[in-house]
């Protein structure tokens, strides 16, 4: 199938303020697509933008082969579900689901056809009276979600849905979200600022930053080969390395890191020689271990250091190892007790292992972004000012 | 233990309030209700025992048409008033904060002058040499002959006048806290921006607005100042009745009469209505949905 839903260089400006910079997306029928970014992105305005409720100074948006850039909310194939979700509260959830078949003109016997039906696909079958005060919050986002399929719309624009929920029922909502999705076959577009969210839902992501697209892609694609440090920062957690390209062979490139052995690289930038590159190596792409493994291939890298941290969470273990002037995160999967990682402690001497294939090379890097790796210490306001600060000074260094 | 010790805390905190309610509105109701039932005796005072002489007097053959004008005067004001309250409120609630103060002084402002005076100030503005009345002349709109003045069309322009901040005042405060996501919300769903008003807006304020019809139509109902002012003989209303009954006749068991009949005026339809939703809401939970 293809493109179903296009943004054409949509541009928004709030005075002197741009939201929006001349961004161009386009979805598939069907899919699920996230707008991914820290608060401030663009990324609601865009999807007012696409429910009508805000025009673009520029730029055009396309469903379904038509241009419905100035086609008022009301007569748009499109439905949202609200932040808040914006229930009605003088109404029951029966009125509320009903509540687009009745603005629309339905008659009597589609209503009764209808509402339950959707009572059922959202499992709220028995709460119809209820009034929206006397649901807990993970039904009113049922609620939100029935009342916004009914009227079965080409898109569903989903804005921070999960946002209100606490951690656990985020985790349920997610997976019957996704059910839903199966079931109705209507495009998704989700807005969040939660990698995770964003990369176990959807299709395709379109990370947004400063109102600009960074990166579009499945979520493999941006977590395996993101295009700048923001993509690779944001989405997951890894390390970055700043070195100087020194051999090419074929496919293949040797890399110098300062107080590193030589690094082998995959070459899929091709670089030159002499070149000043930085490369993202996410931490589970090391193997750790206490005694000196054999490499006996090549295109095998082993570093030596001494571990400051460890983190023991269970499924995985987290090290934080220096070597010489560089702190690499480390995650090591338990698959099974007792295993060798386990005997790793404080001060220890390790050697860390990753393939020529698993660093990758970044098209754009900006020291900042290294403020949105993990750090143990950072509250997530802290984290948000970080990200704040950060674009701003990015964009003053473009 | 605990809960009684509330409640003792809670009868003492609501003692004053209840102590004032009895005192200074239970007790006169009570009262003018009671009054009606007594004779009048030659000086102006209440005679000895009781009697249903007062009750069968409002028969006043003069008497209906004032009460049918009350009637639809009040109910003329309360309407144009609350019609026009809702919108404002509707506007005062999507204004900024700076915008909206400023309207809001400038609707809460006449308070600060005499009512008496305003009325006044409406004499002149309406008056046969007056402004208003000499630029309808000019433009042509009406005869030199014609008064604006001392007629019912003169008390009902003074009365929507004098309650439209009444009105006001309880929609906007139930509109500031409206949340107007839902109207998007609505218009999302397929509504236009009338059923959005009409679906979501209006039923979502509806206390704000019923406040409103109360606080407007019970005043404009007992209102006497206003058609004495700038009102004429055949513009009476219940009011100055009960106002010349006092005042004039000494006869305070008519004017409690009348009083009561007013009052019950209101009161009925209020619980009626109150009945019917009850009714309404009943019917509504049997039957699972609307």
């Amino acid at each position: 199938m293809g493109e179903f839903l296009r943004f054409e260089n949509i541009t928004k400006r709030y005075g002197q303020n741009t939201v929006l910079d001349n961004v161009t997306l386009e979805i598939q029928a069907g899919e699920v697509f996230s707008l991914l970014g820290p608060s401030g992105c663009g990324k609601t305005t865009l999807l007012r933008i696409c429910g009508g409720f805000e025009p673009p100074d520029e730029g055009r948006v396309i469903l379904d082969g038509v241009d419905i850039t100035n086609v008022p909310a009301n007569r748009r194939a499109v439905r949202t579900v609200f932040q808040n979700y914006a229930l009605f509260p003088h109404l029951s959830v029966w009125e509320n689901i009903a509540f687009g078949l009745k603005a629309t003109g339905q008659d009597a016997k589609t209503i009764l056809e209808k509402v339950p039906k959707y009572l059922e696909l959202v499992q709220l079958t028995g709460y119809e009276n209820r009034k929206p005060g006397q649901l807990s919050g993970g039904q009113r986002q049922r609620v939100a979600i029935a009342r916004a399929l009914i009227n079965r719309p080409k898109v569903l624009l989903l804005d921070e849905p999960l946002a209100a929920l606490d951690l656990k029922l985020r985790q349920r909502m997610l997976i019957e979200l996704d059910t839903i999705h199966d079931d109705v076959g209507i495009t998704f577009l989700f807005v969040t600022h939660d990698q995770q969210e964003a990369m176990s839902i959807s299709d395709h992501i379109a990370v947004l930053r400063n109102g600009r697209v960074e990166q579009i892609g499945t979520p493999t694609e941006l977590y395996e080969a993101p295009r700048t440090s923001f993509v690779a920062a944001f989405i997951g957690d890894t390390n970055f390395f700043e070195g100087t390209v020194e051999t090419i062979e074929g496919d293949y490139c040797t890399l110098n890191i300062d107080g590193f052995p030589e690094i082998q690289l995959f070459n899929d930038k091709k670089v030159h020689r002499g070149e000043k590159i930085h490369v993202s190596i996410r931490p589970e792409k090391f193997f750790i271990s206490a005694v000196r493994p054999e490499v006996t291939d090549a295109k095998t890298n082993l570093l030596h250091g001494k571990v400051e941290e460890v983190i023991y969470v269970g499924p995985h273990t987290r090290y934080w190892v220096r070597v010489q002037d560089w702190r690499v995160s480390v995650v090591q999967q338990h698959h099974g007790y007792g295993l060798d990682e386990r005997r790793i402690k404080w001060d220890d001497e390790v050697w860390l292992r990753f393939g020529a294939d698993n660093a990758y090379m970044l098209e754009h890097y900006a020291e900042v972004d290294e403020q949105l790796l993990a750090l143990p210490d950072l509250e997530p306001e802290e984290l948000e000012a970080v990200v704040e600060g950060g674009t701003q000074e990015v964009g003053s260094a473009e | 233990m605990k809960s009684r010790l509330r409640n003792i805390s809670n009868w003492i905190i609501g003692a004053p309030s209840f102590v004032w309610l009895v005192v200074f509105y239970a007790i006169p109701i009570v009262l003018v209700f009671l009054l009606a039932f007594k004779p009048v005796d030659a000086y102006g005072g209440l005679g000895e025992g009781w009697t249903l002489k007062t009750i069968l007097d409002l028969r006043n053959p003069s008497y209906p048409a004032i009460i049918w004008r009350t009637f639809w005067q009040g109910i003329v004001s309360t309407t144009v008033c609350v019609a026009v309250a809702i919108p404002i409120s509707y506007q005062l609630a999507r204004m900024n904060s700076r915008w909206k103060n400023v309207i809001l002084l400038l609707i809460i402002v006449p308070f600060w002058t005499n009512f008496l005076v305003r009325i006044y100030a409406w004499r002149v503005f309406l008056h046969a040499d007056g402004i208003f009345k000499n630029l309808l002349v000019a433009i042509g709109l009406i005869e030199e002959s014609t008064t604006l003045l001392y007629n019912q069309w003169a008390v009902l322009v003074v009365m929507i006048y004098t309650y439209i901040p009444f009105a006001i005042l309880p929609i906007y405060a139930s509109a500031e806290k409206f949340d107007f996501s839902l109207i998007d919300a609505a218009k999302d769903l397929g509504a236009s921006s009338f059923y959005a008003f009409r679906r979501v807006f209006l039923p979502v304020i509806s206390k704000g607005i019923w406040t409103a019809v109360m606080v407007v139509l019970i005043p404009a109902f007992g209102a006497y100042l206003i058609p004495d002012l700038v009102g004429g003989p055949s513009s009476e209303l219940v009011g100055d009745k009960i106002a010349q009954r006092v005042f004039i006749d000494r006869n305070l068991p008519h004017a409690s009469a009348l009083s009561a009949l007013l009052m019950l005026a209101v009161f009925l339809p209020m619980l009626l209505g109150k009945w019917l939703n009850h009714m309404r809401r009943r019917r509504q939970t049997r039957e699972g949905r609307t």
